[in-house]
This record gives C-alpha cells, sequence and structure tokens, in this order.
C-alpha cells in the first residue's frame, strides 16, 4: 500500500486516539502531580438562616474563596511532586501496619482495599470466564441445526443487557426480600441478609460480572471452533482419542490465541470495574480501584473535588493495568516471534 | 431537540392549566435548575403557569449546579438550593443580592423566608426539612408505649417492640454508606454536643461526643434490618408504607408518603414527634434545613426581573394550600398537617437544634465521615480508630483543598 493512501485510511483514527486518549492522559498525568487550590482568606460572615417561626442568625468566621475583578477565583498551581500518590498510597500507614503486625489494618486503607479486591475479582472470575465460554460453545456446537440459533440467542442475552441494570437485576434478586432470598429463606428455614456480608457481596459481584462476559468468550471460541481442522479431529478418533482427549490435545491448542486474547481483554475490562459496585450499592462492603477514582473526583454540597489523588489514583490503575497484562502480552510477542 | 420538547411540554402544560391564576404573563425566558422531590415540583408546576419557564427538576443537581451557574451567561436564572447546595455559589459569587427584587415584588414573604449573608439577602427559604421521629401510633397503642424522647427511649420502645414481634424490625436507619450514613452520625454527634471542625479548620470529632455518637449508632443497629448499609431514605420509606417496621428518625419530606394510598398500607397509622435527645437538656440530635430559591448573578437585570417575579408566583399561597403535605412550608397560609407537627416540635424545641453549617470544611468532613464510618459498622475497626480514621481523611482532603496548610 502506498504511504498516502495507509495515511488516509490511519489518520483520522491516530487524529482521534490523540484527541480522546492521549492528551486527557497526559493532562492527568500532569495533574497528578500538582494541587491547584483557591485562595482563601478568614472573613467574619453574618448568616441568617430560616427556623420555622424565626429567623436565626450566627456570626462566625468562615473561609472563603478570594475573586478576581472578573469574579472568578483566584487559584494557585503547585508542583508537588509524588505527594498525591503518596496520600493515595499512605505507605507510612502500611509501613505502621506492617512492623505493628496488624497486617490488616492495611485493607481499611482505601487503596489497598480497592486494590486486595480489583485483584481478586480480576483473577478469581477469567477462568470461569474462559471455561463458561467455552463450555457454551461446544453445547452450541454439538446442538442440532434447528437448535442452534434459539441457544445461541438466548446464551447472548446477558452480554446484550446494559451493565448497571443487569447488575441491577441480580441485585434485586437478593437483596432485602429479594425472589431468590425469600426462596432460599424458606427452603433452609432461616433468614438471610446478603447485603450484610461482604463475601456474599463480593460473590454476587463475581456472579454478576461471569454471567454478563461469559456471552463474549462464548462468541469468539464458536468462531474458532469453526476452524479446528475436521482431519485432525477424525485422525484422532481412530486413533482412540477419548472426547477429553480431543479437547485437551487438539480443541484447546488449536484455540490457545483466541483464549489468550480473552484474557487480555478480560484483565482490561475487570481492572477498570466499577458498575459492579455502583449497580450492588457495595462501598460498604467493597470497594474497586475505579470507583475510588470515581469517588475522589465527585464533588461534595460545598463544591470541593480531589482532583490531584483523582489523578493519582487513575494514574495507579493505569500503571496496574499495564503490568497485569505483561505475562499475556509477552506470550503472544514471543508466540509472534516464534512464528 | 430535547430542550425544545421540554419548552413545548412546558407551553402545554400552560396552555392546558389555562385558567389557574398566574398574576400576569411571562414573557421572558425564565429556567430553574432544583431538585426533583415533591415540594419542587409544586413550586415549579405553579411557576409554570406564568409561562415561558423551563423547570429541570434532577437530583444530580448539586454536581451540575455549580458550573452552570458560573457560565456567562448563566445556563439558568434560577436555582433551588438547600443549605448544604448553597456554599459554592455563594463562594464563587454566581448568585445576586435579592434586596432590591424583594423589595419590589416579595410583599408576601415573611421575614423569616430570607436568607441573608451580611446584611444581603441570597436565597429566599420556601420549607424548613429535617429529620424527626416516625412511629407506628396503632403499635404503640397496642404495646402501651409511649412516644420516646431520647434515644434512650428508643432502645427500651424497640426492645419492647422486638420481644412483642408484631413488625419485621423495630427500627428504620438511614445509614446507607457515604451521605447518608454521615448525615445520621452529623445528627448523633451533634446531639451530644460535638463541634466538627475548631476555629483553625482541624477536625475535632475524635472526641467524647464522637464516642457516645458512634457507640449509640451501633447500639440502633441491633433493632434494624442487617443489610442497613445499603438502606438510604427511599428504603426506610417503603419499609414503613409497607408496615416492616414501627418507627424510623426519617426526614419531613418523607411524611406525606406515609398517607399516600396508591403506596401506603399503613395509612393514617403514623405519627411524628419531634427528634429524641441525644443527651438530657441538649437539643433534638438532628439538624435543620432549610430549601429555597436563588437568583443568578450572570444574567441580565430584566432577566432577573423577571425570574425573581416568576418564583414568587410559585411560592404563594394558592400553590401551599394546594400542596400542604408536600413539606413544611414557610410560605404564608400553610396549615400544617398532622405529619407536620414532629417536624415543627423539632424546629421550635429549646434549645434547638443548629442548621446544617454550609461551609466547606463541612462538605469535606460529610464525605470523611460517610467513607471511613462503614468499617466500623462491618466490624473492621474499632471506634477510637475509625474517628481517627475519619480526622486523618479530613486533613488530608483540606489540606488538598487549601483550607489547611
Amino acid at each position: 500500500m502506498k504511504f498516502r493512501t495507509f495515511a488516509m485510511f490511519v489518520g483520522p483514527s491516530i487524529f482521534l486516539m490523540v484527541l480522546f486518549i492521549a492528551a486527557p492522559l497526559v493532562s492527568v498525568f500532569l495533574q497528578s502531580f500538582q494541587i491547584t487550590q483557591p485562595v482563601v482568606e478568614m472573613q467574619e460572615v453574618e448568616t441568617c438562616t430560616a427556623g420555622f417561626l424565626t429567623q436565626t442568625c450566627t456570626t462566625e468566621t468562615k473561609t472563603v474563596p478570594k475573586l478576581d475583578e472578573f469574579g472568578n477565583i483566584v487559584t494557585t498551581t503547585e508542583w508537588v511532586g509524588l505527594l498525591s500518590y503518596q496520600r493515595v498510597l499512605q505507605l507510612d500507614a502500611v509501613g505502621a501496619a506492617i512492623s505493628s503486625g496488624n497486617w490488616g489494618d492495611i485493607l481499611n486503607i482505601d487503596f489497598w482495599k480497592a486494590l486486595r479486591f480489583t485483584l481478586t475479582f480480576t483473577l478469581i472470575t477469567l477462568p470461569f470466564v474462559i471455561g463458561m465460554g467455552l463450555a457454551i460453545a461446544m453445547v452450541v456446537n454439538n446442538a442440532t441445526k434447528s437448535m442452534k440459533g434459539p441457544v445461541i440467542f438466548v446464551s447472548l442475552l446477558p452480554f446484550i443487557i446494559t451493565p448497571v441494570i443487569g447488575a441491577l437485576s441480580i441485585r434485586w434478586l437478593f437483596y432485602g426480600d429479594g425472589i431468590v432470598t425469600v426462596w432460599l429463606e424458606a427452603l433452609f428455614d432461616t433468614n438471610l441478609s446478603v447485603a450484610a456480608n461482604g463475601w456474599a457481596v463480593e460473590f454476587l459481584m463475581m456472579f454478576y460480572r461471569v454471567w454478563h462476559v461469559a456471552p463474549f468468550a462464548f462468541v469468539i471460541f464458536y468462531a474458532g471452533l469453526q476452524t479446528v481442522n475436521q482431519d485432525t479431529l477424525e485422525s484422532a478418533i481412530i486413533d482412540g482419542a477419548s472426547r477429553f482427549d480431543r479437547l485437551r490435545y487438539v480443541i484447546v491448542p488449536h484455540l490457545m490465541p483466541l483464549i489468550v486474547f480473552i484474557t487480555l481483554i478480560h484483565l482490561m475490562d475487570a481492572y477498570r470495574a466499577f458498575e459492579e459496585v455502583v449497580g450492588f450499592s457495595s462501598q460498604a462492603q467493597r470497594i474497586t480501584l475505579q470507583w475510588l477514582t470515581y469517588d475522589l473526583l465527585q464533588p461534595d454540597d460545598a463544591g470541593n473535588r480531589a482532583i490531584s489523588r483523582a489523578s493519582a489514583s487513575a494514574m495507579l490503575t493505569m500503571i496496574g493495568i499495564v503490568i497485569i497484562l505483561m505475562p499475556p502480552l509477552r506470550r503472544t510477542w514471543r508466540d509472534h516471534k516464534g512464528g | 431537540m430535547l430542550k425544545r420538547l421540554l419548552l413545548a411540554g412546558a407551553a402545554s402544560l400552560a396552555l392546558s392549566a389555562g385558567a389557574q391564576a398566574c398574576a400576569f404573563e411571562n414573557e421572558t425566558e425564565v429556567s430553574i435548575l432544583s431538585a426533583g422531590f415533591e415540594a419542587w415540583k409544586a413550586v415549579t408546576d405553579a411557576m409554570i403557569e406564568c409561562g415561558n419557564v423551563n423547570a429541570e427538576l434532577d437530583q444530580e443537581f448539586r454536581q451540575k449546579q455549580p458550573a452552570a451557574f458560573a457560565a456567562n451567561p448563566s445556563l439558568y436564572t434560577l436555582g433551588g438550593v438547600s443549605n448544604g447546595t448553597i456554599t459554592p455559589l455563594l463562594n464563587e459569587g454566581t448568585i445576586r443580592p435579592l434586596d432590591d427584587l424583594i423589595e419590589k415584588y416579595g410583599q408576601n414573604l415573611s421575614p423569616n423566608q430570607l436568607i441573608q449573608i451580611d446584611g444581603h439577602t441570597m436565597a429566599v427559604a420556601m420549607m424548613v426539612n429535617t429529620q424527626h421521629m416516625m412511629y407506628r401510633e396503632d403499635i404503640f397503642a397496642d404495646l402501651g408505649l409511649d412516644v420516646p424522647g431520647t434515644w434512650d427511649e428508643v432502645l427500651e420502645a424497640a426492645e419492647t417492640i422486638k420481644a412483642a414481634g408484631v413488625v419485621e424490625y423495630p427500627l428504620g436507619v438511614t445509614m446507607k454508606s457515604g451521605w447518608n450514613i454521615a448525615q445520621d452520625f452529623n445528627n448523633m454527634f451533634l446531639g451530644y454536643g460535638g463541634t466538627f471542625v475548631n476555629a483553625d479548620s482541624t477536625p475535632n470529632v475524635n472526641t467524647e461526643a464522637g464516642l457516645n455518637a458512634l457507640d449509640m449508632m451501633k447500639r440502633l443497629t441491633e433493632y434494624a434490618d442487617p443489610e442497613y448499609l445499603v438502606s438510604d431514605s427511599t428504603y426506610v420509606q417503603q419499609q414503613f408504607q409497607q408496615g416492616k417496621i414501627a418507627m424510623a428518625n426519617l426526614w419531613a419530606s418523607r411524611g406525606g408518603a406515609m398517607d399516600d394510598p396508591s403506596e401506603s398500607q399503613v395509612v393514617g397509622k403514623v405519627g411524628a414527634a419531634a427528634a429524641p435527645l441525644a443527651m438530657e437538656g441538649g437539643a433534638p440530635a438532628t439538624t435543620l434545613w432549610w430549601d429555597g430559591i436563588v437568583v443568578a448573578a450572570n444574567i441580565s437585570d430584566e432577566e432577573a426581573d423577571a425570574a425573581f417575579r416568576v418564583a414568587m408566583e410559585g411560592l404563594d399561597e394558592e400553590m401551599v394550600k394546594a400542596n400542604s403535605d408536600a413539606a413544611i412550608w414557610l410560605v404564608s397560609g400553610y396549615e400544617p398537617s398532622k405529619l407536620a407537627q414532629g417536624a415543627i416540635a423539632t424546629a421550635t424545641a429549646q434549645p434547638a437544634p443548629s442548621s446544617y453549617p454550609s461551609t466547606s470544611q463541612m462538605g469535606l468532613m460529610h464525605t470523611a465521615i460517610g467513607n471511613e464510618l462503614p468499617a466500623f459498622f462491618t466490624g473492621d475497626r474499632s471506634a477510637e480508630d475509625t474517628l481517627a480514621a475519619i480526622e486523618e481523611a479530613y486533613t488530608t482532603a483540606a489540606e488538598e483543598a487549601g483550607l489547611l496548610q
């Protein structure tokens, strides 16, 4: 292909990637080393507020931001080095927890609590997504032709549902007097409070993610199964290979590049888990790194938001994703060079 | 497109309301962004009758309002605020003093509706809101219980109700992780005589009052649905309506829903009393809130004039008469219903509960409390460590926001 043609095809995509991905990333990177503050002054303010019958007036000293002549808040921006990272990581508190022997205290620090959950969430759901996806693909592949359409349609449904709605629907089955909870209570004759148990919430969040993502793995594997060499399969049968042997020695090796591909996508997505926290209101029990960034960015009633810490937390999340993607990426690279 | 649809909707509403009285024909575009609860719906509906009014009711308004009002020209002419959410607008100077407008159009306002900062009226309050004790009158009568006046009496009553087994849980609590649980702590903390921050903006919650508040909250949770960390005001309201709980310290603005026959199974059975005291001789353990209207600074004087005039039409006697159940109105002509008595008793108690402090420090403190408290209730952290963690989280945030050096 001529360079000019190539550039015409790729140009728009690169332009948009720079505009919407690279530029914000650079800006977040810079902001994570800066702190922008309003210039505040103390002022005596007399405030009269409404009571039911009378006004109550109080005089108090308030911190009020200074305004310039155009009515904008005067701010200062300082380079603070790694201060925001230190405030997110709280390494001194981690050190104190380790030296005092109370390792559990580390998990009371937001970042480490979020990291612990995000990692377990990502790594435990991964084998289930791949296993479930492969299992559904094999079942569909072996189903009779007339059944294939409906089975594919039903298997894809969880993937089509908007993530938060999917999470909410599972929440409603279990939280409070949800249908499934009521059944379980009747079955075991006890009183269940699913949302009161951290581990139960954690399990539901993982269950939801596997339920939601397995269809994606299924579609990819199903496509892959169509390309399995039938001659190899037949000769394996003649050699006396059992169903399991054929799966183990013919099908899985053939699908390996797809398994790596799904692993990559799933690690990336699950590490950025967010909908689960919102859908299951799990912030009392379990939070994810992405939710932590979001929480820091949310303005409070007085309009404060912790942009520097949010930027640091976002950069840490990105670094985490890069680290967690290393092993599968290196594998792909080796295969690529080898091939 | 959406805007045009909304305008069309507003116009058709105005037409269908045709005969209903708005004292004048409004010719200028007026728009309002406010919270989305029942009282705001009543007020904005009354404003829409004047014509050319575009009302946006959105529970996420607190995130949109500061930026929308900082734009020039402002994206809305009117804003609905509370004492919690007026702070950023005041700090950034994006709302205007209303004194001259009140002189022109505000003859019907009573003095306690005026929210004054350094002598300038910056907002006009329309209602007060507070958390107060709502209880099932029938259950209390059956069991021969008195209405609890202190939180210790609440615990005793809860024990009796639990023993009688008449409801699933004796108590409903609004302790959803985040804003709600922090507000419950605030109420209790103030009830035990605490102050959140010192004069130099350093935190002051790791105190006797803080420990007392946490201890009382923990004891209350033993009588509540164990899923209390996901239970917000709407959830408690529904528990009440479905007859699952016997009492709760709940927002006054939720009172009307108890007697709504289309949702509630306990119509006429719910009574309201003042918020309980945390300690003898103290104020009721709650905060006073007001909701009201502000006018944007970055609009022309003509627009401000029209907007304020429309707002006064929204806050008139006619609207209050038609919606007396929707809120504890401050507008003249309001006749309190039975369920409003509890909130009124709370607001007029001696000593009176303080208003929710509208300061930048309080915003940071509220967030810190909401994030750190759940670990105490899940048993991951002791009360002392939790209060220390709140102070630490607040200090970090205040340093980042430039309030502490």
